[in-house]
């Protein structure tokens, strides 16, 4: 029989990130992501990983960085004013290729804003919050079952392609309690560490698998544009450099897309959604089918490299797209870039803090529709 | 293993790196031969020591030594290595910063490393100005310095690192100069070999920028400007910059503290 439980997002968050195999996790707390932080310190040392307590957030990934170079599997979480902390540290760990896991319990901002109301403020951040173009994976979560999952996923991710993966949370989901069935082990896939073979000929350690310090290979890792083994490099192999990690995960958006697609085969409307307002999304689309209109939904889970294919490939009766979001209009530019004009996107935008409700969502498409079946 | 010859330094460099970075005249290679000399007399194999460096001229250390190395970003090397020492604490890890690495941008890092007693060991090289960005006031600039950020002379008045570390809580710590290489070396071998966060300031020179905007740029005048500057007889606050060893007291250490968490909770086993 499956284990059921009462569970809060953070929560599930933290322990899917020990299902996962976490033994490594640096924070600070911060509303509304300090939950993780406190079950990650409570479980850690006793299943032998490490948690540490730093002096900040540069510190918080600065130590999971580190200790992902020394075999940990690693991770941090936050909320905006310290996810704004940790950008030069995300910026280190996709030029150094490091696996780790950023997650971020979206507050509503800029600054301190309102640290206990939620928002999605924070996409285009985790995107291209670091200078310099780089390679990041951002994924979200709809539900609390959702946000087990996708941790899972952030640390399989990391590990596959050899990048930071932010995972992009909220302060309502964060908080909010679930009944969930929690995956038994062996239930979901964990993508283990690899780790050098004892008595091998040492591989390079950039443009291969990982490979961590102090098993014998000496090699130097650098935030400074590098050649294979870690060293500094200008010129065209600084341009082969930034290349290749780029491309490692913009040419694997199929790959990479976690989705969900409901009624989307005779839509005339598509709802696109992420996160918590999948919620609302969900509801508003399945009362909008049982007044017969002929509405579709889309729930992106991976936002970034960003699903372009999906968007090329709706069917040609789409005509309206709605893009509502918890900010003042972010992914919807992307997915107004996909869609390329084959149909009108709008935005729909709740920034007081306070979730959209499935009739403000459904009142949008109906004003735009009509009430034609 | 005491080391002499050029062949012994050799092993402990990564010699297609060379020449390093530094400009002719500068007192960071002094520290770097310091630091094997230390290494090779405590005989510590190359596999087991991680050398974190942050950003600056001191930053570029790693890539000439041929240990594990770690270039990091500003001012965080404390950070990251602190990382690597709780999931390896088999690891020796030294951490080199610059000073304005180490007490202006990573000034947080440094004094919680030093209150958290994690055994790294962290040499500053103090040249008492920014090299690489080309000569800016550092927290350790003098009163009256000129640097291209207080070209009318510091009103600014300079840490003093090994008491801000005394006060932070370092168990180890310690003041030598690039003027005295056989104490520099001496002191870095009893920073590495202590179990908890060790710091050596390492008063080192600049002649490209702090010596040519203080009108002094000869490197061998400002090597013996050290000399003059440091009493090394007297590990006191005195009135000449005191050198030497100031504090050498064990007291528990991080990782020994989280492995007896982790013990005590039955948590062993699995890392």
């Amino acid at each position: 029989m499956k284990t059921q439980q009462l569970m809060q997002g953070n929560e599930a968050c933290a322990f899917g990130a020990l299902y996962a195999g976490c033994n490594f996790y640096a924070g600070y707390p911060i509303t509304p992501s300090s939950e993780i932080m406190e079950i990650m310190a409570r479980e850690l040392p006793r299943r032998g990983g490490v948690f540490l307590q730093a002096e900040d957030e540069i510190a918080s990934i600065s130590a999971v960085i580190g200790a992902a170079w020394g075999g940990a599997r690693a991770m941090t979480a936050t909320s905006g004013p310290g996810f704004s902390l940790m950008q030069e540290g995300i910026g280190y760990a996709a030029i150094t290729e490091t696996p780790c896991v950023v997650v971020d319990s979206q507050r509503w901002g800029p600054s301190t804003g309102q640290p206990t109301k939620a928002a999605q403020g924070d996409v285009m951040q985790a995107i291209w919050g670091t200078h310099g173009d780089h390679p990041v994976i951002v994924l979200t979560a709809g539900h609390v079952r959702d946000v087990f999952e996708m941790t899972v996923a952030a640390f399989n991710l990391a590990e596959l392609y050899r990048v930071p993966v932010v995972l992009l949370l909220d302060e309502i989901l964060s908080h909010m309690r679930e009944n969930i069935f929690v995956p038994e082990p062996g239930e979901l896939e964990v993508i283990p560490r690899s780790r050098p073979v004892n008595g091998a000929k040492p591989v390079a350690p950039f443009g291969g698998p990982f490979i961590p310090l102090g098993y014998g290979v000496r090699f130097s890792v650098t935030g400074l544009a590098h050649d294979d083994w870690g060293f500094p490099v200008e010129g065209p192999p600084a341009e082969r450099l930034l290349r290749r990690i780029v491309e490692k995960v913009w040419s694997k958006a199929r790959e990479i897309a976690r989705y969900e697609a409901l009624y989307l085969d005779d839509a005339r409307a598509v709802v696109v959604c992420y996160g918590i307002v999948s919620r609302p999304a969900e509801s508003a689309v399945e009362a909008l089918r049982s007044e017969g209109l002929k509405v579709g939904l889309l729930t992106l889970k991976t936002l970034w490299p960003f699903p372009d294919f999906l968007f090329r490939e709706l069917p040609t009766t789409v005509e309206y797209v709605l893009v509502p979001e918890l900010n003042l209009g972010q992914l919807v530019r992307e997915v107004e870039r996909a869609v390329g004009g084959r149909a009108r996107v709008e935005h729909l935008g709740r920034v007081d803090g306070y979730l959209l409700t499935p009739e403000q969502i459904a009142g949008r498409v109906v004003e735009n529709l009509g009430r034609r079946v | 293993m005491l080391i002499h010859t050029a062949a012994e330094y050799d092993r402990y460099l990564r010699t297609q790196k060379l020449p390093t970075v530094w400009c002719p005249g500068c007192g960071n290679g002094i520290i770097l031969k310091a630091f094997i000399r230390a290494v090779a007399a405590l005989n510590l194999s190359q596999d087991e020591v991680v050398v974190v460096g942050g950003i600056g001229c001191s930053g570029r250390t790693p890539f000439f030594l041929d240990f594990n190395s770690v270039h990091t970003t500003h001012g965080r090397a404390l950070a990251f290595a602190t990382g690597i020492k709780l999931v390896r604490p088999e690891l020796t890890v030294a951490v080199v910063m610059g000073d304005g690495d180490s007490v202006a941008i990573g000034g947080n890092h440094f004094i919680h490393a030093c209150r958290r007693n994690i055994d790294l060991t962290a040499i500053i090289f103090n040249n008492m100005i920014y090299g690489q960005t080309g000569g800016q006031l550092a927290p350790t600039t003098l009163p009256g310095r000129r640097t291209t950020t207080s070209m009318w002379g510091n009103i600014e008045p300079p840490f003093d690192i090994v008491r801000l570390a005394l006060g932070a809580g370092a168990g180890f710590v310690a003041r030598g100069t690039v003027f005295d290489f056989e104490q520099l070396s001496e002191i870095l071998g009893q920073a590495l070999a202590f179990k908890g966060f060790a710091v050596v300031e390492v008063l080192t020179t600049c002649p490209t920028y702090f010596g040519r905007y203080n009108s002094n740029d000869d490197p061998y005048d400002m090597l013996h400007g050290l000399k003059d500057r440091t009493d090394p007889n007297e590990a006191t606050m005195a009135e000449k910059l005191p050198v030497g060893i100031f504090r050498n007291e064990p007291r528990p250490e991080y990782t020994e503290l989280y492995r007896q968490l982790v013990e005590k909770l039955g948590g062993g086993g699995q890392r």
